[in-house]
């Protein structure tokens, strides 16, 4: 979080509204630990990463798609486990459990 | 004006004061927030009096932990798996930002700097320590968050109660008139690592010194890393800071530290 401050600082600063997605679960091997975040602006600016470049461009998507669509926060899963609800895994093996949430608190 | 819960996090956060922040991530009110700060009122709410009270304590014990992972709750706080049975589950992601680990590094040497250098990439808030005043300066450390001109015994005495287990000690002077102190006030601390340099002839004259000083326990000298680093062939000032860094992490996550191509399994657990 704190390396991705001054980013978001700037951007709510210009008046962007910034959605931020953090690292709360891994099951297995997993590249970052719980509290690794990254902050996406509406325009699609990424600051941070929560794995080793695996699964951002899909977590841009799904930020992308909270701060155009409903503004909820949503529990999101990568890896491929039984329930698996993305395409999208990481080559470790592992399953990372996200919180993607807009900054409006 | 109002500051935001998030506002009051990143002022913390840059201020290197501990603060805690408590996300439902999946129940009722999911994305409700808690801001746990030491010796404050919790701020925020999950909509129920007694589920605030017993998040914000553990949020409390993980900050001291310096901690970070998922807990489950009953609507009412509820802990035990008995009571967790037949009810709604509110799963609490509770997030630590503790004050930067410390480094203190006692004599002002030319490993000092690549030390300090390395340590800061490594997130360390670093102190160095010297008696002697032409060398303890800032210009030849501008990389160390502090630069003292102290004896070693002085430092500890006055803030040796801040080092716990996530922070290090490194006696770098090969002087026994500085190592000696030194040791012996980072073993009255609750430090997590001591590393102390020196050759092998060193370390044996110093624990020559420091038996005559009183340090016969084994457990106490089973704490000492002497000589100083992990076994990677390091010469130059900086590739020895790298060897002392990888000891270091390797004593607090205990490992045996091979090789990851002479091992199997994961790499990350």
């Amino acid at each position: 979080m704190r390396e991705i401050l001054d980013d978001i600082d700037r951007w709510r600063n210009n008046g962007r509204r910034v959605a931020v997605a953090r690292v709360v679960n891994i099951e297995g091997s997993g590249p970052r630990d719980p509290g690794a975040a990254m902050a996406v602006n509406e325009d699609g600016e990424v600051a941070g990463s929560v794995s080793g470049g695996c699964v951002e461009g899909a977590v841009v998507g799904e930020a992308l798609a909270i701060l155009h669509g409903d503004q909820q926060p949503k529990l999101v899963t990568f890896g491929y486990s039984d329930d698996e609800a993305f395409a999208v895994g990481l080559t470790c093996g592992g399953i990372l459990h996200l919180f993607i949430e807009p900054l409006t608190w | 004006m109002v500051t935001s819960l998030y506002e009051q996090l990143r002022d913390h956060i840059r201020n290197e004061q501990p603060v805690g922040l408590c996300t439902v991530i999946d129940g009722p009110n999911v994305g409700a927030k808690m801001l746990i700060l030491p010796d404050r009122v919790a701020q925020g709410s999950f909509g129920n009096a007694e589920l605030d009270r017993i998040v914000a304590r553990d949020a409390l014990a993980e900050l001291e932990a310096a901690t970070t992972g998922v807990r489950h709750y009953g609507p009412q706080g509820q802990t035990t798996p008995e009571d967790l049975a037949d009810t709604v589950t509110v799963s609490v992601f509770v997030e630590s930002f503790s004050a930067p680990p410390q480094m203190w590094i006692f004599g002002a040497v030319d490993f000092t700097a690549a030390l300090a250098k390395v340590a800061k990439v490594l997130g360390y808030r670093v102190t160095v320590c010297d008696a002697r005043e032409v060398f303890a300066t800032r210009r030849r450390f501008p990389m160390a968050d502090e630069v003292m001109v102290s004896w070693p015994g002085q430092l500890f005495t006055d803030r040796g109660n801040t080092l716990g287990p996530r922070d290090a000690v490194c006696i770098l002077t090969h002087d026994s008139k500085f190592d000696v102190p030194a040791v012996l006030g980072a073993l009255a601390t609750r430090v997590g690592y001591i590393g102390v340099m020196g050759s092998r002839k060193t370390h044996e004259r110093r624990m020559q010194r420091l038996a005559e000083a009183g340090l016969t326990a084994p457990e106490r000298i089973a704490r000492l890393m002497s000589p100083i680093g992990l076994d990677i062939g390091a010469r130059t000032p900086e590739e020895t800071a790298i060897s002392i860094c990888a000891e270091i992490i390797a004593r607090r996550t205990g490992r045996t530290t091979p090789s990851l191509r002479d091992g199997s399994g994961a790499i990350h657990s």
